[in-house]
């Protein structure tokens, strides 16, 4: 597509690089097809290839971006799906990201909405702030019926206090620094993410993690300084804040000798990690290079699993699992297949509902700052998943387990699943 | 360089009343007038032409199109209409003075008819949509053009759109039963129905393929087949597109229907193997697609007579897929190809002219000397069977030079097709694209006799009217171009 870019404008390395991107799209038009939120509003502006378009005419024109387009760019998930159905390779993941750090930078946002962005930032990264806020919002939740009004705002806050816990799980001490040893011979030695979040709101997770890989024969470290992976502050267009908190990752594992891998047990930290390559691409060395090695050296931990070895050793439950596929880890990571034959090699049913492509609606922040389309597409992935009449729903990213939680059928982490038939424990919710 | 009819300037100056008035009529959100945010509403597939509209209206009915319309025709005010907004040849250009009316609200399927082999849907639901609603059932739509993912059912409808399979199943006009379409009035009429033929003048065949210049379809009535016992793809790669193309030949003078018999050349199997992985042959010069259709034994059959014929073109290979995942990547990479030469160009010109199929190796021959004096390169990749042409010239919309001579051999692409004894367009329709190379294809006379027939049903010449005729003096501006 041709763009109108002056040899000025071209120096920022971020517009040369939205340029790239732009000069790859040709305006085919399949992108919108794919994407959730043009199939829920049916709006050109609410599809890819309209948000392309409304950026390149901000980020050509350099003006400030205006409470219209803003409207449409925030509505978008970074779902990725258009990405995946792009059959030209156009990055849409890299040329939101500079509109979204474009928007943070020449658009004021009403304050209650940059209370709560601020406040979103400041908590969902900080394990301890986190917890104590979910305690708090646990107490008030039932009086989250009792916000009045349609307002966005009000709006944002009942869905706040709806997506609270109603137990607030205690803390677990598996993500203190230390060096898990492998059970019995080390066959290989992996640093293991162990998030922000998900730790607060399910720590069996990361337990579930390391108890399968040790027993397997893996080394997991947990790196002293190593904490959220900046994915939350990247998607509301905290830059600065996204890039020290990469930093931080990027400098405990380089630490961290005679690493095989990194593994993520949230494919939504798992895009940002390994991503981080792109994210320093402007930076000074050393830092380019570490952050380029430690991205090559990530994978999901159903990757890691698939290529390391997984066998279970109890006996089929015959239940049958419906596998949502996480949009950061289908879209995001191209991981599709994996998930899915380690749950078969687990001795479940796997099933797959219709529209797997189509996104949950948790997307990070998304189902706090956009709850109306949030709700929507939550409705209708749960339709399509219970059609498939499962005994359980597994998913491999905390946010899509968080939506899809409540309703009749219990949602475990994949990795649960495959720890559970390999040794472990029965997760919690799962029938006989 | 594209022509346009100059805006009204009576319309540029009631601008706020008429958004005003088309507000009133829509529901919340359904009519987009921001400057800002018209842009992205500006062009379709055919990215190189480019004019934001006075404003979009988004109607969620057939009676809001209706009123809509009806509006629009007391005011004077003229009307694009757009489905996914994929058309190659502009057929979604607007106008500075014109209201474009997106269907893509309208994606609801109302009826699906099994014993009557029929379904009844939405303008806005995409040609894969129909599909999919009926897959579970064993059933499908055939029509299948590439950008099917996308595109819209109404859209198909205006472009008589074609696809791989039409080598067996035809064209849209071939799989239509019925249509609810609005007037430039406001009149809804029902043409058609869950039945065969239509009693009187075949409305649909007129209205099939008019490019959204007689009425605005609102409402679609296909018929769904049941699908084959089984399919199965094989790929022949070839030392050059003229031993391709008349391997083509061979195959259709033989008598043999594959149904679906696609041509790739070398750029083309490069580009989509990098985004397919599909095991496309990267030594050839060309690849023929070809898949057939029916039970086991069928399918062998065939296979071994297409192989045979095949052979008689010292192939470089003959493969045939060996599970359904092949099949599908084999697939994927044929019907993304157009976006997939997005990876070797920052951007192309897709042609679309038919030709008779014996004339397939000369007329490759003369692309490649055209693309050698021209100095563009071209991805060729289309429907063999049908003598579809697609070649895809490649150029640098941000170099002004470039864009001005594709657009020059790509006219000079078409007045060869027409020279061999072919035709303009297969299945994108003229657009703005081909319009001013209709009097290559036409005759005055004809094209004045068409004018009138589109003048029956829009006397003021308000819907979409700037496509398919060549613009009549003194009646056209200049948009501004593309570089």
């Amino acid at each position: 597509m041709q763009t109108n870019f002056t040899a000025e404008q071209l120096r920022d390395p971020d517009t040369a690089s939205s340029n790239s991107v732009l000069r790859t799209c040709v305006h085919c038009g399949m992108c919108t097809a794919t994407c959730p939120t043009f199939l829920l509003l049916g709006d050109e502006l609410d599809s890819p290839r309209g948000r392309i378009y409304l950026i390149k005419d901000m980020l050509e024109t350099g003006r400030p971006a205006t409470e219209e387009v803003v409207l449409h760019i925030d509505r978008c998930l970074s779902c990725l799906s258009c990405m995946t159905t792009c059959p030209s390779g156009v990055n849409y993941m890299h040329l939101v990201d500079h509109a979204r750090t474009y928007i943070e930078q020449t658009y004021r946002r009403p304050w209650p909405e940059r209370w709560l962005r601020s406040l979103l930032g400041v908590l969902l990264p900080r394990p301890g702030l986190f917890r104590m806020a979910l305690v708090g919002a646990r107490l008030v939740r039932p009086l989250g019926r009792l916000i009045p009004g349609r307002s966005m705002m009000a709006q944002r806050m009942r869905a706040m206090l709806a997506l609270a816990p109603a137990a607030v799980p205690s803390p677990s001490s598996v993500e203190t620094p230390r060096v898990y040893p492998a059970v019995g011979e080390r066959k290989a030695r992996v640093a293991l993410m162990t998030g922000c979040a998900q730790q607060v709101l399910m720590p069996r997770i990361n337990e579930a993690t390391i108890r399968l890989l040790t027993r397997l024969g893996v080394e997991v470290v947990v790196a002293r300084g190593a904490g959220c992976c900046g994915a939350l502050n990247h998607h509301i267009g905290q830059h600065d804040r996204a890039m020290a908190l990469a930093r931080a990752n990027i400098e405990a594992w380089s630490d961290e000798e005679g690493l095989d891998a990194i593994v993520i047990n949230a494919s939504g930290c798992g895009t940002t990690v390994k991503d981080y390559g792109f994210m320093f691409r402007s930076e000074p060395e050393p830092w380019r290079e570490k952050a380029e090695k430690i991205a090559g050296l990530t994978l999901d931990v159903t990757q890691f699993l698939s290529r390391f070895g997984y066998a279970p050793t109890r006996e089929a439950s015959g239940l049958t699992v419906a596998y949502h596929s996480a949009c950061s880890l289908q879209h995001g990571q191209q991981v599709t297949a994996e998930p899915k034959a380690l749950l078969s090699r687990a001795g479940f049913r796997v099933v797959e509902p219709r529209e797997p492509h189509i996104c949950c609606g948790s997307a990070g922040t998304y189902n706090l700052l956009q709850p109306e389309i949030a709700g929507r597409l939550r409705d209708r992935k749960l339709g399509n998943l219970k059609a498939t009449r499962p005994d359980l729903i597994a998913a491999g990213n905390i946010g899509c387990i968080t939506q899809l939680a409540g309703d009749s059928v219990p949602v475990v982490h994949t990795v649960e699943l495959l720890d559970w038939m390999a040794g472990g424990p029965r997760p919690p919710g799962v029938p006989n | 360089m594209i022509r346009q009819p100059d805006p009204k300037p009576d319309i540029m100056d009631r601008r706020d009343a008429i958004v005003a008035g088309l507000r009133a009529l829509l529901p919340e959100s359904g009519l987009i007038a921001e400057p800002r945010l018209l842009k992205p509403y500006e062009t379709d597939g055919l990215s190189a032409y480019r004019q934001p509209p006075l404003a979009v209206a988004l109607p969620e009915t057939t009676e809001q199109t209706a009123a809509v319309l009806k509006y629009c025709h007391q005011n004077g005010v003229r009307v694009v209409p757009r489905g996914a907004g994929t058309s190659l040849s502009g057929g979604a250009l607007p106008l500075a003075d014109a209201v474009v009316v997106g269907m893509m609200r309208m994606n609801r399927i109302l009826d699906i008819n099994y014993p009557d082999r029929c379904a009844v849907v939405q303008a806005g639901v995409t040609n894969i949509g129909i599909t999919n609603a009926v897959s579970a059932d064993g059933f499908f739509y055939a029509p299948d053009p590439s950008s099917q993912l996308a595109c819209m059912i109404g859209g198909n409808v205006n472009m008589n759109s074609g696809g791989a399979h039409c080598l067996k199943y035809g064209v849209t006009a071939n799989n239509l039963l019925g249509l609810k379409v609005v007037t430039i009035e406001g009149e809804i009429l029902d043409i058609g129905g869950a039945h065969l033929d239509a009693a009187g003048y075949d409305w649909l065949g007129l209205l099939t393929g008019s490019e959204g210049m007689l009425v605005v379809v609102t409402e679609v009535t296909v018929r769904i087949l049941r699908g084959p016992e089984g399919a199965r793809a094989m790929l022949a790669a070839f030392g050059s597109n003229e031993v391709a193309g008349a391997a083509v030949d061979a195959i259709i003078s033989s008598g043999i229907i594959p149904v679906a018999l696609e041509f790739m050349d070398r750029p083309a199997i490069h580009a989509c193997e990098a985004f397919a992985h599909a095991g496309y042959p990267l030594d050839a010069e060309a690849m023929l697609i070809i898949e057939v259709e029916g039970s086991a034994e069928e399918q062998d059959r065939l296979l071994g007579q297409l192989s045979d014929i095949c052979r008689k073109f010292d192939p470089i290979s003959l493969k045939v897929s060996q599970s359904a995942e092949e099949s599908l990547a084999i697939w994927k990479g044929r019907k993304g190809a157009f976006g997939a030469v997005g990876r070797i160009s920052p951007d192309y010109l897709c042609m679309d002219g038919t030709i008779p199929t014996s004339q397939l190796p000369h007329v490759l021959r003369r692309i490649q000397e055209m693309s050698d004096s021209y100095g563009l390169k071209v991805a060729n990749i289309f429907h063999a069977g049908d003598g579809n042409l697609h070649p895809l010239i490649m150029f640098d919309a941000n170099d002004a030079d470039s864009f001005h001579a594709a657009e020059e051999f790509g006219a000079d692409i078409l007045k060869l097709c027409v020279e061999v004894g072919g035709c303009l367009t297969g299945e994108h329709g003229v657009g703005v694209e081909k319009r001013d190379l209709m009097p290559v294809q036409f005759h005055a006379h004809e094209l004045q006799q068409q004018r009138r027939l589109k003048s029956a049903f829009d006397p003021d010449w308000l819907l979409n009217p700037s496509k398919v005729f060549p613009l009549l003096e003194p009646e056209v501006a200049v948009l501004p171009q593309a570089a």
